[in-house]
């Protein structure tokens, strides 16, 4: 498939923001750094646009969580990576599946829960993996993730490979138990992992200011001696920076960093969402103030970029999209026997 | 050749894995330094050293999930929870990760972990100290679940557990660590993990039974054969995936079936089955299945266990009855 192989050529970016100057809390990009993390995010977008669109046709089944209005969190993280290291988090999960390199009509496929699909159409929304690509899912219960990204930083360490599990998770799942007990077992054993708390304000219909004690979330592994940054998780050059000082001090032995990356979330929490807690102009503000891609497009505009340049980059994206949603569409549905599979009888 | 505890001989199993296999680690709340809460991982620290033999932070859920992420990696962790009613922290990650994880990867990933707990009573502590949570394990897509009632059965499921690629809940009879010793080749040699084991054989009715449970029903047999009733035991061993053939096989010889399970009544891997027989065996039944098991009520303290506790003579009450049916 030319046109897959594209998609993945497209999407990951790890190491691209390797060489690019630290200064005053961002990676200064060169243009072609600031190309690598617009195309990425906007295949996110875009991507995540249709899967909404489609998500309202009815062609997918199960829970949808986008991921719009973030992308610049896991793709500053990715840019910063390498593409040996695990990447994990919990069901808001497609941007990272896109942002690790993963197909892009194999993601969607999943969506609409067909054969090919990453879970051959019986995981979802919220359940894919890549051993290839070492990402490690996509999970649905809040914060239970946390622990297994530990498990994976403790087999990085075990093997000595130099490779680390870069974990997420939100705001909400910041308030749960296990989190806290992957802290204290991260910095006991030095393990190496990044955890990267997605702050996007909401956990479902509950802001952090009700919700949360210490809405400082880099400093929830203070009591750990665990270091953390809190971060514009709406400008990629600086989730990239955080990033790269995180995995050095990870790759040096020092054991896990902690970053808060402030971000926003366009759309639901799911896709029956009522909204009720936060006002539209709310989130027009964030849109029109903020956003991670029109901030990348501006400086690309402002660095001497033509807008015919950026329209190709666009119409690029519309087309693995709109491949990955006929595919998503058209491949068959999983046959009945595959309800026996892949469990121990 | 040796002469074994059944402790001993799951020390045994798990220094011969370590041995033999880098991928193999030991994780678990004072299993290191002092070999844990049973000593059933008595000298393995020294031995193996600490990045294998794992002391943890008092945290189930995450020691579960630790574990969890160990085995996406391809490493076989061996988790040790020091009492079967300390799982429940943990269940989050048995049910909702580790027994799920090749199913939700389509066989990307297997979660190769083993987690180990003494299960049932023993010690004559109330509730989480003594229970019986085999049927909420049993119940669970995706996790098997053994129970051993021997020296030589444990140290040979145990193997077997530990080199399976899916997850294993090893539940290991408290009352049965240090009560008779057996002798146990250290030879590597596994037991299958998907089959009963007919512990004695005989005509006229079978008792089914697990773990500790199982010692009961050999004395309630060795009892009854006085009065002229010849019973055939069948150990369990593995509850899931259950060797329901051995169990079938058994009654269509005897006609009768007396099922023995040490936790609460309802709902108990013991009505499981009740069920298959009923569904399957029918026919073959000369008399109603009955069952001796724990109430339905909290795990009680020392002075009240022997009440709860399915006796020898519950059990003969229960055989004779049985044999009375026609």
């Amino acid at each position: 498939m030319p046109a897959a192989d594209k998609n993945a050529k497209l999407a990951d970016v790890a190491g691209a923001a390797e060489g690019a100057q630290a200064e005053g809390g961002i990676l200064a990009f060169t243009r072609e750094q600031e190309l690598s993390a617009y195309r990425a995010m906007l295949l996110i977008r875009r991507f995540e646009e249709k899967a909404g669109q489609m998500y309202g046709m009815g062609l997918v089944g199960g829970f949808c969580h986008l991921y719009i209005g973030q992308e610049a969190v896991v793709v500053g993280a990715r840019m910063s990576a390498k593409s040996t290291d695990q990447f994990i988090t919990g069901y808001r999960d497609h941007g990272h599946m896109l942002a690790c390199g993963m197909e892009p009509r194999r993601v969607m496929a999943e969506l609409t829960g067909r054969r090919g699909g990453y879970s051959k159409g019986k995981g979802g929304s919220m359940h894919m993996f890549s051993r290839e690509k070492n990402f490690y899912g996509g999970h649905g219960i809040v914060g239970a993730p946390a622990p297994l990204g530990v498990g994976l930083a403790f087999a990085d360490l075990y093997r000595g490979d130099g490779s680390v599990s870069l974990t997420f998770f939100g705001d909400g799942a910041a308030n749960q138990g296990q989190v806290y007990e992957s802290f204290n077992m991260a910095e006991l054993w030095k393990l190496p992992i990044v955890f990267i708390v997605e702050n996007n304000r909401y956990a479902m219909g509950t802001s952090v200011e009700r919700s949360s004690a210490q809405s400082n979330f880099s400093m929830r592994g203070t009591a750990f001696n665990i270091p953390g940054r809190q971060i514009d998780g709406m400008d990629v050059r600086a989730v990239a920076a955080a990033a790269r000082e995180a995995l050095d001090w990870c790759r040096a032995g020092k054991g896990p960093f902690l970053i808060e990356a402030q971000t926003y979330r366009y759309r639901g929490h799911s896709m029956s969402d009522p909204a009720k807690y936060r006002s539209k102009e709310e989130v027009q503000r964030v849109r029109e103030e903020h956003d991670p891609i029109e901030q990348v497009r501006a400086r690309l505009l402002a660095g001497g970029i033509g807008e015919d340049e950026l329209k190709q980059i666009d119409a690029a994206v519309r087309r693995i999209v709109s491949e990955a949603a006929d595919f998503a569409t058209n491949d068959p549905e999983p046959d009945p026997s595959e309800l026996w599979t892949d469990v121990v009888l | 050749m040796a002469e074994l505890t059944l402790v001993e001989a799951v020390n045994r199993a798990l220094a011969h894995e370590l041995e033999h296999d880098p991928a193999v680690l030991l994780l678990g709340e004072d299993i290191g330094v002092n070999g844990g809460v049973f000593r059933a991982t008595l000298g393995l620290q020294q031995r193996f050293g600490s990045a294998r033999v794992i002391d943890t932070p008092l945290a189930e859920a995450a020691i579960a999930g630790v574990a969890v992420g160990m085995a996406a990696m391809g490493l076989k962790p061996v988790m040790e929870i020091q009492f079967s009613g300390f799982i429940y922290p943990a269940m989050d990650q048995l049910i909702n990760h580790a027994s799920r994880l090749r199913n939700r990867t389509r066989g990307r990933l297997t979660c190769p972990m083993v987690l180990r707990a003494p299960n049932g009573a023993g010690i004559h502590a109330p509730e989480h100290h003594s229970e019986s949570p085999e049927a909420m394990l049993a119940h669970t897509p995706g996790l098997r679940v053994v129970i051993p009632s021997s020296p030589a059965r444990a140290y040979g499921l145990l193997l077997a557990a530990i080199r399976d690629p899916d997850p294993v809940v090893f539940l290991e009879p408290t009352r049965l660590y240090r009560l008779f010793k057996q002798e146990v080749i250290d030879d590597g040699e596994p037991l299958p993990l998907d089959t009963c084991f007919v512990s004695r054989e005989g005509r006229d009715v079978t008792l089914v039974a697990w773990g500790g449970m199982l010692h009961e029903a050999l004395a309630a047999a060795e009892s009854l054969a006085s009065e002229g009733v010849d019973c055939e035991v069948v150990d369990v061993a593995t509850l899931k995936p259950l060797d329901a053939e051995t169990i079938l096989r058994s009654v269509e010889k005897t006609g009768r079936c007396v099922i023995v399970q040490e936790a609460a009544r309802t709902a108990g891997f013991g009505a499981e089955i009740a069920a298959i027989i009923a569904e399957r065996g029918l026919y073959f039944l000369q008399a109603p299945v009955r069952r001796v098991t724990g109430y339905d009520v909290v795990m009680p303290l020392a002075r009240l266990e022997g009440q709860y506790l399915p006796s020898v003579a519950r059990i003969a009450d229960a055989v004779r009855k049985t044999m009375e049916a026609e």
